[in-house]
């Protein structure tokens, strides 16, 4: 579970968030929406510990802060927004990352962290990707093995910036579902920045749209999603339009 | 797991390093050839050429070794000891020491007063880097550290300057990269810590392959980055601080060395770290038998010809296209 109470973030003298009071229940999947800037990421920052902040954010009843690196590591996973293609390294080899706070100080990793990364990069589609290196690689092949590597972790949280944002529409699909997947299945709670609202309006149980560092509404996609409240938090007029079969809403700009 | 080529390359990277170390030993001022044993100059000039074989392969090692880990934390390509102006820190630590006459009686006060001054070398330049826009961003650390290493060299005249007539010789010697070090006990004094620092990175392979992601991402991955990253920076201080306090200033095999080996193994520290051991004390130990034979009966420092080969290979990675 995450519980943040009244947290505050500022940047030199900027707020970049303010009186952010949430709970994230065990095994939801939540999407964080809003603007450029609204404080997407810096909200995931302070989840994930890389952030300090005012108020108090505690990770299953415990400070994010008074937990140690391979205690928050083996909790919490984090799927950043773009991997940089410069990095020297094969897709096995950076799948293997996410093991990182279990692996031994000295030899070669273990056998369970290589079925843990065996099985994520199968799960994950990313298994022929095993021995190219990442500058060989698309930023969407790169993005799909980030999230192998969350998944190698064996976190009980997974945190995502805009992870999809480089994907086409198939991988991007398939991301959710196994992201869902994974929610479903395992009780992994899974809180993700999403720029894509139809794509927010799909896959997640609950949306949260922040605007200028402020809860401005928290609920299910339904309630969320509507267009006076997106025209508010984006600045533009919007028409959202009911689809059939469960599908979500389209959400179109005038 | 290693591919075929890289298997090829890696085995003959063992013989090369086996025929250098044969040759290393039969070269010499003295001329070509395994020195006789069954004479006390022979023994004497077997020490002679054991305790520099030695030296040149502790120092490359530490260098080559300093340089990975300041390219991975730094997350510069162009990080590298010397081109940072740490050698030249811990340069001016050493000489002060020499100026004293102090480390001929006492040979571990050498790589002491190094260490000292190198580590107060790399909070400046990281803090003046830091100011101006970044230690981050590879031109704000090349610039900081090649203005304070110029900076520090001159601080380093000064003390030859007023050195006495025996110390300025000493001083200028070792200046150069010479791998001739004093005594067994100075190469006892620099090498134990040098092997500890080692131990350490090694233990941390895992650290800094996950540091090749950046700060931010290697704490997501479980890093300790507030404790972990300036111990790593201290690490390859003292190794750096220890190659200066025994050879003097030599550069740029903290560059050339990790290149090669992440263009030919990839950039996995859990090969990278070793290979740099490896490879770098070879890699010097190359240079110096070049240095000693290439203009007979003269010794070039192995200095000047890392410099030589070092410098264009520097300028090659500083014009080439990002692939």
């Amino acid at each position: 579970m995450i519980k943040l109470h009244d947290i505050g973030v500022f940047y030199e003298e900027e707020m970049a968030l303010s009186h952010i009071t949430l709970t994230i229940k065990k095994g939801e999947m939540a999407g964080i929406i809003g603007a450029n800037g609204a404080g997407k990421s810096t909200l995931l920052k302070v989840i994930s510990g890389a952030l300090k902040a005012e108020g108090k954010a505690l990770i299953e009843g415990r400070e994010i802060n008074s937990l140690s690196a391979t205690e928050r590591a083996s909790v919490i996973a984090v799927v950043p927004q773009e991997i940089p293609s410069e990095i020297p390294l094969r897709g096995y080899e950076f799948v293997m990352l996410g093991r990182t706070h279990r692996l031994p100080r000295f030899g070669a990793p273990g056998a369970t962290d290589v079925a843990a990364v065996r099985k994520a990069m199968i799960s994950t589609g990313t298994e022929p990707l095993k021995e190219r290196f990442l500058s060989d690689m698309s930023g969407g092949e790169r993005q799909r093995l980030a999230l192998a590597m969350a998944f190698a972790a064996g976190p009980r949280i997974i945190l995502l910036d805009e992870a999809t944002a480089h994907l086409d529409m198939h991988h991007r699909v398939e991301i959710m579902h196994l992201l869902r997947e994974m929610n479903r299945s395992q009780g992994v709670t899974v809180l993700m920045a999403v720029h894509d609202l139809m794509l927010a309006g799909r896959f997640f149980d609950r949306l949260i749209l922040l605007e200028n560092g402020s809860i401005l509404k928290d609920g299910t996609p339904q309630t969320v999603l509507q267009a006076s409240i997106l025209e508010q938090a984006y600045g533009c007029r919007i028409r959202t339009i009911p689809l059939p079969d469960d599908l979500g809403m389209c959400i179109v700009p005038e | 797991m290693m591919t075929k080529r890289q298997i090829y390359i890696f085995s003959a990277g063992v013989v090369g390093a086996c025929l250098i170390l044969g040759l290393a030993i039969m070269c010499g001022a003295a001329g070509f050839g395994i020195p006789d044993l069954s004479s006390r100059t022979g023994r004497a000039l077997l020490n002679l050429r054991a305790c520099r074989i030695i030296t040149g392969f502790v120092v490359g090692a530490a260098l080559s070794t300093a340089g990975c880990v300041l390219q991975t934390v730094l997350r510069n390509p162009l990080a590298e000891p010397y081109i940072l102006g740490v050698s030249s820190g811990a340069s001016v630590g050493t000489a002060i020491i020499m100026a004293t006459g102090l480390a001929a009686t006492y040979p571990f006060l050498l790589p002491t007063g190094s260490f000292i001054a190198a580590m107060l070398t790399v909070v400046l330049i990281m803090s003046i880097a830091q100011r101006a826009g970044g230690s981050h961003m590879p031109q704000n650390l090349i610039l900081t550290g090649v203005v304070t290493g110029s900076i520090l060299s001159s601080v380093l005249m000064l003390i030859i300057t007023f050195a006495g007539t025996h110390t300025v010789r000493s001083i200028t010697w070792w200046l150069l990269g010479n791998l001739q070090c004093g005594s067994w006990e100075l190469l006892t004094a620099c090498t134990i810590p040098i092997i500890l620092a080692v131990i350490y990175l090694l233990a941390h392979s895992n650290t800094l392959n996950a540091l090749l992601l950046g700060h931010e991402n290697a704490h997501n991955l479980g890093v300790n980055t507030n404790t972990t990253i300036p111990l790593l920076i201290v690490m390859a201080t003292l190794m750096t601080a220890c190659a200066v306090a025994m050879s003097g200033i030599i550069g740029f095999a903290g560059l050339i060395v990790p290149h090669i080996l992440r263009r030919q193994f990839g950039s996995n520290h859990r090969f990278l770290l070793p290979g740099s051991v490896i490879a770098g004390g070879i890699f010097l130990v190359a240079c110096d038998i070049l240095g000693r034979v290439c203009i007979p009966p003269h010794e070039i420092p192995v200095g000047v010809i890392t410099a030589v080969s070092g410098g264009p290979f520097f300028l090659y990675l500083l014009t080439r296209k990002q692939r």
